[in-house]
């Protein structure tokens, strides 16, 4: 008898079908990985199962018996715990309070109470915690904990967790996988949500594979590869994206950046004396956990945020003081950061493409429309942009709303690409993609910085590598001289490293 | 001068009250995530409900029941628009302000016509616990209401949100309610529940000058009191204790205007400067403390489980 049991379980919101008749079986003191690509309906999945939303069709057994699911109240009491990739915690109020919060009968709230009690659960599941802590100081790492910890002291037997390495460095991962182990030798049940292939045969038993919203099979993981299991997801064999010449160290420098201070939003130090530099047809990437001035630095590059002090050159010359319009004509490309910010959602795509550049389609002070639409229709033919001119940005999908972004700064062959997080949220075509323009840009001899926290990406088409730690590069490494290890632990402070 | 200060201080504590009990009250909204601008209107909702009831029964206390009641039910139907339909907070908070107001001046003009005097009733008596003893028991002359305020509902208003589940919920509500939701408790409960006892308490604020401070029912009878309440609550950081603080604050600079105007010194300004100075005072105590507030997180944001 499975702890778990999803018959044909059916999710539609409005015309998207986002789970198909999908069965789902969960094994008592099993780690089952649910994996497939963005959008595949994993998540939708689960949130069914954990009461956060209802499916239209199907049927949902727990021990066997048949349960209805409408919150997530119901879903506690059925033994089903679930950590979100967006924590559900309240940052200003500590551990114990969080633990408790919603799980107690008393209406008095004894602060000392609780956090014993909170105490006690943690050793019991051996998960290092301090109840009095107040979240918001606390780690990913370790906010991740407490949400486990809350499951489990609500006596979860089924445990969801929904993409959990995503915001964690590799050393994290270790010991949530560490955490995991221990707890599936206490009976636990553990639903693991995945796109990440070798975490997924590291630690599950079994495997489901969504695309498209219906399941495409389940398999006991000992007997599958990573390159099976990635036919599964996508639906064909991947080819990955690989580089394929070595980069001439002759090639001159054409971005440079020495001793770059800069505040953030608070007025805190986010940039420290920050080094690097970016020779011509070479790919830098920079690593780095989220929050550790990546942010800073590409509003910096794109000039719409001043440094304190330090030097910034293309090609010699200084672009410091200059405004964003000034470091666009001496040849920075910026891809915006945030697709939805890089783009006017109600106006056409046809006017998005000339947005930065208005001046050069004016004529007399109006808009010259013609050479607009011509404009446009020529890029949506070289970037494979599906989409009409005329529709409206918004209604693109993210990956398409990324190739009119690629195509609004490419087009105008910038001598420096600043590219950061380029492939977030986006599915695998998208990302091989948009991985393929950035090296196209390589080959045509334009410097490129590829700011990710996806470690894989950065391996992946990075000639060299800094990794940025507390607004510091603590080192920067030949992309052939980098594991995935070496780069968590300069990435956590741990190493520095010179190269 | 002696005198000047003892009355001074009592009539702080008099005129802090009603603000008091409005910013207590929209205090509890805010820490559930609601912006309650209905607060004005409720008000003076309360103190015209509060007059108009104790006229026709007879007795204060019903009045003062029946005001309460009618302040919780207008921070239900807050909690209608911005909870449950999710109307942006300012909107719906402004029409309520304005839905109250015209509803209690059109009551009023029907019940009582068209009068130059506004009617009066005999209002709360204060009550003198210290007696005769020496400037304390001057300062101790004031109405129970005040009593109540300060020594029950502001620890309670501490104790609630600090020391109960229930006003655990209603802080995680405020910063975050997917949390609350993901555990299992609903945020419409919490959200109302906050929004009833925010409103009961504003509505008390208002019937407190109707019934204790005047006696009396008149068009500006809140005068703004509301706004500053709002004011008070950013300035005091969303704590009862410090709220309690600015309240005194505010009733303090109201007192000593008032006795300035009441002196009659020869002074080459207008006394209107003096009617201005509470609120001068309270601008400026805001600017100073809103550099540094940490508003709930979810203030503003209606929560909405997507799906």
């Amino acid at each position: 008898m499975y702890i778990v049991e999803m018959q044909k379980v059916t999710k539609i919101f409005g015309e998207l079908v986002a789970n198909d008749h999908v069965d789902f079986q969960l094994r008592k003191g099993e780690i089952h990985a649910l994996l497939g690509e963005n959008g595949a309906g994993k998540t939708t999945l689960m949130r069914i199962l954990y009461g956060l939303y209802q499916q239209t069709t199907g049927d949902i057994f727990i021990d066997g018996e048949k349960v209805t699911i409408n919150s997530p109240k119901d879903a506690i009491k059925k033994g089903v715990g679930m950590v979100t990739q967006h924590f559900a915690l309240v940052p200003p109020m500590t551990v114990a309070e969080n633990v408790v919060l919603g799980y107690t009968d008393s209406f008095v709230l004894d602060q000392a109470a609780i956090e014993k009690k909170v105490g006690e659960a943690a050793d019991q599941f051996s998960l290092d915690i301090n109840p009095k802590s107040i979240v918001r100081h606390l780690s990913v790492g370790q906010r991740q904990r407490v949400e486990i910890l809350k499951a489990l002291y609500r006596n979860a037997k089924v445990l969801i967790l929904d993409e959990p390495t995503a915001v964690l460095v590799p050393q994290e991962v270790d010991s949530l996988f560490e955490t995991l182990n221990r707890l599936r030798k206490d009976d636990l049940s553990v639903i693991f949500i995945s796109h990440k292939l070798d975490e997924v045969t590291k630690i599950t038993d079994r495997v489901t594979v969504l695309r498209d919203g219906k399941s495409i099979g389940t398999v006991d993981t000992v007997n599958v590869t990573q390159k099976q299991l990635a036919a599964m997801m996508v639906g064909r064999d991947t080819f990955g994206v690989t580089r394929q010449t070595e980069i001439n160290p002759d090639n001159k420098k054409i971005l440079e950046v020495e001793d770059l201070c800069a505040l953030d939003d608070k007025g805190l130090p986010a940039l420290k004396n920050l080094k690097l530099s970016i020779r011509s047809g070479e790919i830098l990437g920079i690593a780095g956990v989220g929050g550790n001035g990546q942010k800073e630095l590409a509003e910096i590059l794109s000039g719409v945020k001043s440094p304190t002090s330090g030097v910034l050159k293309i090609n010699d010359k200084n672009l410091v003081g200059k405004d964003p319009s000034d470091f666009s004509k001496m040849g920075m490309g910026r891809i915006p950061e945030d697709r939805h910010e890089g783009v006017v959602g109600d106006l056409t795509v046809y006017e998005n493409l000339a947005l930065e550049h208005l001046d050069e389609y004016s004529k007399n002070g109006f808009l010259d429309k013609q050479a607009i639409r011509k404009n446009a229709e020529e890029l949506i033919k070289n970037f494979q942009i599906k989409a009409k001119p005329s529709d409206r940005i918004r209604t693109l999908s993210g990956g398409n709303m990324q190739k009119v972004l690629l195509a609004r700064v490419l087009s105008r062959q910038p001598e420096v690409v600043i590219a950061p997080q380029p492939t977030r949220g986006l599915d695998v075509g998208a990302t091989e993609y948009v991985r393929q323009q950035l090296l196209e840009q390589r080959s045509r001899g334009a410097a490129v910085m590829l700011i990710s926290e996806d470690l894989d990406e950065i391996l992946s088409i990075s000639d060299r590598i800094a990794v940025i730690y507390e607004g510091e590069i603590v080192g920067t490494i030949n992309a052939q001289d980098a594991t995935p290890e070496k780069l968590g632990l300069m990435m956590s402070g741990a190493l520095r490293e010179e190269a | 001068m002696e005198v000047f200060i003892i009355n001074l201080i009592a009539a702080t504590f008099r005129v802090s009250t009603p603000i008091l009990l409005a910013a207590i009250g929209e205090t509890y909204s805010e820490r559930a995530g609601i912006l309650n601008l209905g607060i004005e209107g409720i008000m003076f909702f309360g103190a015209f409900i509060g007059f108009i009831v104790a006229d026709k029964s007879g007795s204060l206390w019903i009045g003062l029941l029946v005001a309460i009641l009618s302040g919780v039910l207008a921070g239900l139907l807050m909690g209608l628009l911005s909870v449950s339909l999710g109307v942006n907070q300012h909107v719906s908070g402004l029409g309520i302000t304005l839905l109250l107001t015209g509803l209690s001046l059109f009551g009023f003009r029907l019940v009582y016509g068209g009068r130059s005097t506004p009617p009066a009733i005999p209002s709360f008596e204060t009550i003198r616990p210290l007696g005769d003893v020496p400037v304390l028991g001057q300062i101790s002359d004031q109405y129970l209401l005040t009593y109540i305020t300060f020594l029950v509902i502001i620890p309670l208003a501490w104790f609630i949100l600090y020391r109960t589940n229930f006003g655990l919920n209603i802080r995680a509500v405020g910063e975050n309610p997917e949390a609350v939701d993901a555990a299992g408790v609903s945020v419409y409960v919490v959200r109302y529940s906050a929004l009833a006892i925010g409103g009961g308490l504003m509505a008390a604020g208002g019937a407190f000058l109707s019934l204790a401070q005047l006696g009396a029912f008149t068009h500006g009878i809140i005068a703004g009191r509301g706004w500053v309440a709002i004011a008070i609550v950013i300035f005091g950081n969303w704590s009862p204790v410090k709220v309690m603080g600015g309240a005194l604050i505010f009733g303090g600079t109201f007192a000593l205007q008032l006795r300035l105007q009441a002196m009659g010194l020869q002074l080459p300004i207008p006394y209107e400067t003096f009617l201005a100075l509470p609120y001068i005072v309270t601008i400026i105590a805001l600017v100073l403390a809103g550099r540094n507030a940490s508003y709930p997180a979810a203030l503003l944001k209606p929560y909405k489980r997507e799906g």
